[in-house]
């Protein structure tokens, strides 16, 4: 089990009129190969949390066994920490105020460096790293990361975490700031990451529509305390505890819900907007006797926006050479035509064996 | 977020945070003045008392004001040093040798001026912090212009002084913030700050000083466009928020100051003056000290006053 976090408590600016309590007994399990959401509001404690899990912050009360690494208040045994940061990756909010070097590549290979690597190895973990972002390595890694777009710096931030290739990783409102094209990216390139990276992933938003794409756990945080941990299909039971809270729910539970006080009950288990079609369309199939396709009705998002696109556009938006799809390689080079082209042959073969 | 309390402004409710900051600024100026006139331990321990006295009721805890000495603690030690070895007047306690020769002489009137001259530092350091643990930012730079308006006649810019002192104040706690998550950023991604010598630790500073200079012009920036779209123009006439008003109490304070610091003055040149002091080689007892010498000296002689 990647984390086990038990009874822990912090405190900020202890005995002084500043004093905040930001932890307050909290406990944990985060398993191999989670796709962990946490969501709270703002100064509801998931940052401070999530800082433990990387030794930036000493627990105070309580303790975090990590991979094999036990963090806990005493002083002594002394903590590798350093081994512990290349387990654990952390990408922070807006990471890209965090790049300093002059090029792409050196700031990638910042992280690597420091874990006292071969210069071998690290140049070779810097351009898997560069182009597991999505990024083309030969174009960019000259270039002054201050020059590149904000999407584009977040991910050669990105790279600089997993160019670490950290075990698990944890990353705080990554798609922060980022218009709907940059945010659509950024998720795909997480839920990349987490077959071709790091198996255990945790991810903070404020968007609740986002996190319910890739979550299969949410943790919800409500003054510094764990109030929910569930399974992301059972969370919104609670609705309306959740919004009480202040927190949002997804669309389309909010449309299900809606459904369900005029007299239409879709069933408990909506949570996407895929879900909630799914569930229209076999409604209306009920209804009328139709045989319309599910599948066909589901939509990616990713996808609608490439529809509209020519491959000029798409490319001059990802910044990189018009490349022709291919099909897929073992080096795990991440190509965002891929998946698209993945979804479409999925539906088509929907159809086709519907016919 | 770091702890910062040097300094930093402490929110409690109290006569002393109460008091117009402008006041605050005159009786600080008046408290560094005095402290530069004491010479007898008695003024000393009179000025420590007055300045206990004044912590207990800002109802700043002690713990707090004392750590703001933590700052100055080398200095303090360094020239205490200085003046146990390089004063040379005074009689010889313990002379330094080196090869037969006395090179330097620890003197008892090195060690006084040792004792005060800390002493001084102290007082100085907890009077001034007491100020910004008492006053927030903003009334400091209002008051500052105020006291500063004079300056206006030789066409010093004194409002536009103002600004720039409260932005930059009030950037201070911003930037900290910022740094403290570069440095978490980098530390995460397996930087170790605060290890090897000294020039390997100025290069490990470089990740966390870039991003945090590239940030500050960024915030600049951001605040001179905000700035600009509200019209902001320092030249013009423009009205207070909060306008400062004289209260019974603070002219209470300011002369009771003013009577503290003649009376300073006159232990340091009343007292001296007609009152002879004791011939001990070099070793000077001041203003009303001496009194206290004769005192003890006479109980001791001679077993009674």
């Amino acid at each position: 089990m990647p984390v086990t976090v038990n009874k822990l408590s912090f405190t900020y600016s202890a005995k002084t009129p500043y004093e905040r309590k930001a932890l307050n007994n909290i406990n944990l399990q985060i398993n191999e190969g989670d796709f962990l959401g946490i969501i709270g509001h703002t100064g509801s404690g998931k940052s401070t949390f999530i800082q433990h899990l990387n030794g930036l912050i000493k627990p105070q009360e309580g303790e975090i066994q990590i991979f094999d690494v036990k963090l806990t208040p005493d002083k002594r045994p002394k903590v590798n920490l350093r081994a512990l940061r290349s387990q654990v990756g952390m990408v922070f909010q807006y990471p890209e105020y965090q790049l300093f070097a002059d090029t792409v590549e050196k700031d990638v290979a910042f992280g690597p460096k420091n874990l006292g690597l071969s210069a071998d190895e690290v140049s070779n973990r810097v351009r898997q790293a560069i182009e597991m972002v999505g990024l083309d390595y030969e174009a960019v890694k000259d270039r002054a990361p201050f020059e590149l777009s904000g999407g584009q710096k977040r991910r050669v931030a990105i790279a600089g975490i997993i160019a670490m290739r950290p075990k698990m990783l944890i990353l705080d409102e990554p798609t922060a700031g980022l218009d709907p094209f940059g945010k659509e990216q950024i998720l795909n390139l997480i839920k990349y990451l987490k077959t071709h990276c790091s198996p255990t992933i945790v991810v903070i938003s404020h968007d609740i529509d986002e996190i319910t794409r890739f979550a299969n756990r949410i943790v919800v945080f409500n003054d510094s305390r764990i109030v929910y941990d569930e399974p992301m299909q059972q969370l919104f039971k609670h609705s309306i505890q959740l919004q009480a809270m202040g927190l949002d729910i997804p669309r389309a539970v909010k449309i299900a819900n809606a459904l369900r006080d005029r007299g239409i009950d879709l069933g408990e288990d909506i949570v996407t907007a895929e879900d909630l079609m799914r569930a229209i369309a076999q409604r209306y199939n009920e209804k009328h006797s139709t045989q319309i396709d599910k599948e066909a009705c589901v939509f990616d998002m990713y996808d609608f926006t490439h529809k509209w696109l020519t491959s000029e556009e798409r490319a001059a938006l990802e910044g990189k050479p018009v490349e022709p799809v291919e099909e897929e390689q073992p080096s795990g080079k991440l190509k965002h035509g891929k998946r698209k082209t993945q979804h479409v042959k999925k539906i088509k073969k929907s159809k086709r064996g519907k016919e | 977020m770091r702890d910062i309390s040097f300094g930093q402004y402490y929110p409690v409710n109290s006569f002393i945070h109460n008091l117009d900051a402008r006041v605050k600024i005159l009786v600080t100026l008046l408290f560094m003045v005095s402290v530069f006139f004491i010479v007898s331990y008695t003024a000393f321990a009179f000025m420590f008392l007055l300045l206990t006295l004044t912590i207990a009721v800002s109802r700043v805890p002690f713990r707090i004001v004392a750590k703001t000495i933590e700052g100055i603690l080398f200095l303090l030690i360094f020239t205490a040093l200085i003046n146990i070895f390089f004063t040379s007047s005074g009689n010889v306690l313990v002379p330094i040798r080196m090869g037969g020769n006395v090179v330097l002489n620890i003197t008892d009137q090195g060690i006084n001026f040792a004792i005060k001259m800390a002493f001084r530092f102290t007082l100085l350091v907890l009077g001034s912090s007491l100020l910004t643990l008492t006053t927030t930012p903003t009334e400091l730079t209002d008051a500052l212009e105020f006291l500063l308006k004079p300056l206006k006649l030789i066409r010093i810019p004194v409002h536009d002084l103002a600004i720039i002192m409260s932005i930059a104040l009030r950037f201070i706690p911003g930037l900290v913030e910022e740094t403290d998550k570069i440095m978490m950023a980098q530390k995460a991604r397996g930087a170790s700050l605060d290890s090897g010598n000294l020039f390997k630790k100025i290069k490990a500073m470089l990740p966390v000083l870039i991003p945090l200079f590239v940030s500050a012009f960024r915030r600049a920036d951001e605040l001179a466009d905000a700035l600009d779209a509200r019209c902001y123009n320092a030249s013009s006439t423009r009205t207070k928020l909060k306008v400062f008003k004289i209260k019974p109490m603070d002219i209470f304070v300011f002369v009771g100051f003013a009577v503290v610091l003649t009376a300073i003055l006159l232990d340091k040149y009343f007292v001296g003056k007609y009152v002879p002091s004791p011939d001990l080689g070099g070793f000077e007892v001041q203003g009303l000290d001496v009194l206290i010498y004769n005192f003890i000296r006479s109980v001791v002689e001679h077993g009674k006053v």
